[in-house]
């Protein structure tokens, strides 16, 4: 390690002061601290983007026909004339909004940003171990990125077969009409990201491995770096067959293979496609799919494990059972993916197998809780915007994931699946812990990002709007769940011919869950004020402004090719050790050798 | 419309203050020269008040909702298993409630009782084998618990019907369900996607129907030979797509008319009497309090799925792939109206996997009645099975 260590700083030292143009530096930049930003700068784009069209379809949820114009300001007479969205178009914003905060907010944004950023930084290297592929990885997602965006845009409408994009709907453009040009935007949108995402994986495993500065053996190194690694195992092992899914899907879809479809007629013509298996696409989705979770999980609980020790001033309680923990539920997320499909006709008793094995993944998880909460036990607690974020993350992790407890039970998941239920729980366990951890993250590392500080109050004003948002948001739709609203719908007049109390019901919980989603989403629009603000005008930060151990806070505040200037710094302990026995000071960093008689951790 | 205006001017408002508020502040604490890294006590006290706050009225919210809209808004089951289904949800729930309350009080009391205090210190308190191993096995007792109660019900329902149920058949196509009862033989009568004609939407084999199709597929309006003239005519000029278009269509009825003769030359005229006696049936199903049903799901086009939230009955309808559900009404639409209050009420079968623009629209209307009544129901129709109206069209 040593020697890899210092051959890259002698390699660095001939290098250091070269003037760089602006297309290297800000574009075609190959320094992981840029690449990081680009990242997160995309996700927010991209973010917005998929906020904005799930405001969209609530307002056509909550007052189903009624004309609006900010619908009609935004889809235009095309596809909203009078203000109402078409059918069509409402199924193509919730398959866009789905896709683009799973795969890129989420994992594009959240792992690519803080992998990038913190990667290199909490191991103490000079970069990536690949400077070209983590530029590629970046460029690729870039491109994907503009292709899931053009979709929207095409005559025929995008993408309109939910964000699961089951054939035989995604495969037959007589089916619906964003089956045509919209699906194959982004069918090549999502083949082009999916390399992007194992690219950036195969760089953060190998620098992980690699690229350790002296003494930081893998038993020192933050759950953040833990959570990423595991998180990158992941995804090369599950990303790749999401591609071949998507390839067969293009060929059936362009080169007349039979893989997802037998004996259809759709409107009117007979298809002489037989053999083929609908179910085989689940079966490869969900084989991506259900780590997918995982994918933008781990990282959200990495990056919280961090916060929550330093912000409590107290270690992380139990560091080798979140390690432990993390690493069965990567284990367990790759055998249960078949528990999205206890209905779909597969054989019953591989459907109890699932079952047992998903409710498996509730015990490491339960674990992690107990141990969040444990460190904030006799802690001394300094609310940051990060730190409550980090607890807003804990909450949501414990409500969406209780809620899965009923989702996994097969007997249980006959009545709720594809019900409102389910789009509560994930948005909850999945999209609020995740985006918890990702405004953590921002508001953490944001004076190591951008060299200044955001604004405290406004952090507070954003974070008790979101959670307040969110909740009002999520709450109610599990009971629109549990009262058995289908998710997908264009409107809910079909109860009125059945059951017109739980037509009023879902309308009324309808209506609060839009407020609510409005006012979450003005939330946001004040950390995006405090966010681009900040990066201009923001107070300038000290090196370590949260006294914490890690080592990003031992490299100067200006970013600098190579991080730190002269040696790597040497690591001697791990990074927990907060308010330790026996020190003057709440913290000692991981550079410091340990005192005489001091016992490790 | 106003009323919308009104909460958004609202919203609106209340964020431009905020956002004016903060400015101020930010003005004035420059001039203070504060620094944005030290929480001060005052905003560590104000956010540690706010988590407790946060947690009434999380609680309050939750429990106001279960007040007003209940454990199950779609009523009590209407099926056998369906209340075994209800019971084990009650189970869970109370399991995850417990979790979900406790958890919760621990993670926002300590939040707020742990707050940072000028003069104190956190404790140095790393690791527990004891804790750790109570929160690993606890949760896997509980869960335990959890699965043997699960699969006990899934098995029971997901176990193979008695031979003596009814078997009825669901067909989905977009965006209509259609129903077809297996007549007297109480066995479904064969198909094959290929024989579907006007006269035979469902695609019912019989030695009739699978001539009727090569008939239709060799000579009908669209058929091989019509498409062949079509090609050959001198007299009619075809654009390169539309000619393109119209040999693609050929190949592909060349295709089948060849799988269409395999299938007559295999034909065995013996299983034509199962389909005969069916009975299909549009718009309503009607269905026999306490009897066991048998439902086989097919699709036309798409994957759809069937489902009934009264009965807790869901199962996905694939293309190319039959599915099946088993279970027992067992309580009539007219009693169930009653515990409802509500004479309007009707059991619904809804289609619950995006199918196409109109999915939200796919819905059949479900009757469950008294054995006398499903009886003259049944009687009703023996005079409109697949073999009257087949013949009947021709």
């Amino acid at each position: 390690m040593a020697a890899i260590a210092t051959e890259v700083h002698g390699h660095h030292d001939s290098h250091e002061h070269h003037k760089e143009s602006f297309v290297s530096k800000y574009i075609f930049s190959q320094d992981h601290k840029m690449i990081g930003k680009q990242f997160l700068m995309t996700a927010v784009f991209m973010g917005i983007v998929a906020m904005l069209l799930s405001l969209l379809f609530r307002i056509q949820l909550a007052w189903p026909g009624e004309g609006s114009d900010f619908v009609s300001f935004f889809l235009g007479d095309t596809w909203a004339p009078g203000g109402v969205m078409k059918e069509d178009m409402y199924l193509g914003l919730v398959t866009i909004h789905g896709t683009i905060m799973v795969f890129f907010l989420l994992t594009g944004g959240l792992s690519g940003t803080f992998s990038n950023i913190l990667i290199p930084f909490q191991i103490g290297a000079r970069d990536m171990a690949s400077g070209f592929l983590n530029m590629l990885s970046y460029w690729f997602f870039f491109i994907s990125s503009i292709l899931m965006l053009s979709s929207m845009f095409v005559e025929s409408g995008p993408a309109m077969a939910g964000w699961t994009v089951y054939p035989p709907l995604s495969a037959l453009p007589q089916a619906i009409s964003g089956s045509g040009m919209g699906m194959t935007l982004w069918l090549f949108s999502m083949a082009i990201f999916i390399a992007s995402s194992l690219i950036g994986s195969l760089n953060y495993i190998v620098t992980v491995l690699n690229l350790r500065t002296k003494g930081m053996s893998m038993t020192r190194l933050p759950l953040t770096i833990w959570a990423f690694f595991i998180t990158a195992i992941i995804g090369v092992l599950s990303f790749p067959v999401l591609l071949s899914a998507a390839l067969l899907l293009i060929m059936d879809r362009m080169a007349g293979t039979s893989f997802y479809l037998s004996d259809i007629i759709v409107s009117g013509e007979m298809l002489t496609n037989h053999g083929g298996s609908p179910i085989l696409f689940q079966h490869l989705f969900w084989f991506l799919g259900h780590p997918e979770v995982y994918i933008v999980l781990i990282p959200a609980l990495g990056l919280s494990s961090e916060i929550i020790s330093t912000n409590s001033r107290k270690p992380i309680f139990g560091y080798r059972a979140m390690i432990g923990s993390i690493l069965a539920i990567a284990f367990l997320s790759f055998i249960v993916w078949a528990h999205h499909m206890f209905i779909t006709g597969m054989s019953p008793f591989l459907g109890s197998v699932f079952v047992f094995t998903t409710l498996l993944i509730a015990i490491p998880s339960a674990v992690k809780v107990f141990n969040y909460i444990t460190t904030l036990w006799k802690g001394s607690i300094i609310f940051t915007p990060a730190m409550l974020f980090v607890i807003g993350l804990v909450s949501a992790f414990i409500s969406g994931g209780v809620t899965g407890i009923i989702l996994a039970d097969a007997a249980l998941d006959i009545m709720v699946h594809d019900t409102y239920f389910v789009v509560a729980h994930f948005h909850v366990v999945m999209g609020l812990s995740a985006v918890f951890g990702m405004y953590a993250g921002v508001y953490h590392w944001f004076p190591r990002m951008f060299g200044r500080m955001m604004n405290t109050s406004l952090g507070y004003v954003h974070f008790w709007m979101t959670i307040i948002g969110a909740y009002g948001v999520f709450f109610p739709m599990h009971f629109v769940g549990l009262a058995g609203a289908p998710r997908r719908y264009y409107d809910y007049s079909v109860y009125g011919d059945f059951d017109v109390d739980a037509l009023n019901m879902i309308m009324d919980l309808n209506v609060i869950i839009t407020i609510f989603s409005i006012f979450a989403a003005i939330g946001q629009l004040v950390f995006l004020f405090n966010f681009f603000y900040s990066i201009f005008k923001g107070p300038k930060s000290v090196q370590n402004p949260w006294k914490s151990n890690t080592l990003e806070w031992t490299a100067p505040v200006e970013h600098m090719h190579g991080n730190w200037p002269g040696e790597l710094p040497t690591v001697h302990r791990w990074p927990y050790d907060y308010s330790k026995p026996g020190s003057e000071v709440d913290f000692i960093p991981q550079t410091v050798p340990l005192a005489e008689g001091e016992e490790e951790h | 419309m106003v009323s919308k205006l009104i909460i958004l001017a609202v919203i609106v408002l209340g964020v431009i203050t905020v956002i004016q508020l903060m400015k101020v502040y930010e003005l004035s604490s420059k001039l203070s020269n504060k620094n944005e890294a030290e929480i001060s006590n005052k905003h560590n006290q104000l956010n540690a008040k706010m988590m407790i706050a946060f947690g009434i009225a999380l609680f309050i919210g939750f429990v106001w909702l279960m007040m007003e809209y209940g454990w199950t808004g779609r009523g009590m089951a209407a099926s056998v298993h369906g209340h075994e289904v209800d019971w084990l949800l009650n189970l869970n729930f109370v399991i995850i409630l417990f979790v979900f309350f406790v958890t919760h009080i621990f993670l926002l009391f300590f939040a707020y009782k742990y707050v940072k205090k000028p003069g104190v210190k956190a404790t140095f308190f790393a690791h527990s084998s004891k804790l750790e191993m109570i929160w690993t096995v606890v949760p896997a007792i509980v869960l335990a618990i959890v699965i043997i109660f699960g699969l006990r019900t899934w098995n029971t329902i997901t176990d193979i019907a008695a031979p003596e149920s009814i078997r009825v058949e669901l067909f989905s196509k977009q965006f209509d369900w259609t129903a077809r009862y297996s007549g007297e033989d109480n066995a479904l009568g064969k198909y094959d996607y290929k024989l579907t004609t006007d006269d035979n939407e469902l695609a019912l084999m019989t030695t009739n129907t699978i001539d009727s199709a090569i008939h239709n597929m060799e000579n009908g309006m669209n058929g091989i030979t019509a498409l062949e003239e079509k090609l050959n005519d001198p007299n009619l000029a075809l654009s390169v797509q539309d000619r393109s278009d119209l040999i693609t269509d050929l190949d592909r009825k060349g295709r089948l008319i060849r799988l269409l003769h395999q299938m007559k030359a295999r034909h065995d005229s013996k299983v034509d009497a199962l389909a005969w006696d069916d009975i299909i049936q549009k718009d309503t199903l009607y269905l026999c309090v306490n009897k066991e049903y048998e439902l086989n799901f097919r699709s036309k086009d798409v994957i759809h799925s069937a489902y009934f939230p009264n009965f807790r009955v869901q199962m996905n309808t694939v293309p190319g792939f039959p599915t099946r559900f088993k279970f027992t009404p067992d309580i009539t639409t007219e009693d169930f109206r009653k515990t409802k209050n509500n004479p309007d009420f009707h059991f619904a079968l809804m289609c619950n996997k995006i199918c196409g623009g109109a999915h939200y629209k796919m819905k059949m209307t479900v009757v469950v009645l008294e054995e006398d009544d499903y009886n003259n129901w049944i009687e009703s129709k023996s005079f409109e099975t697949f073999r009257d109206k087949y013949f009947a069209g021709m």
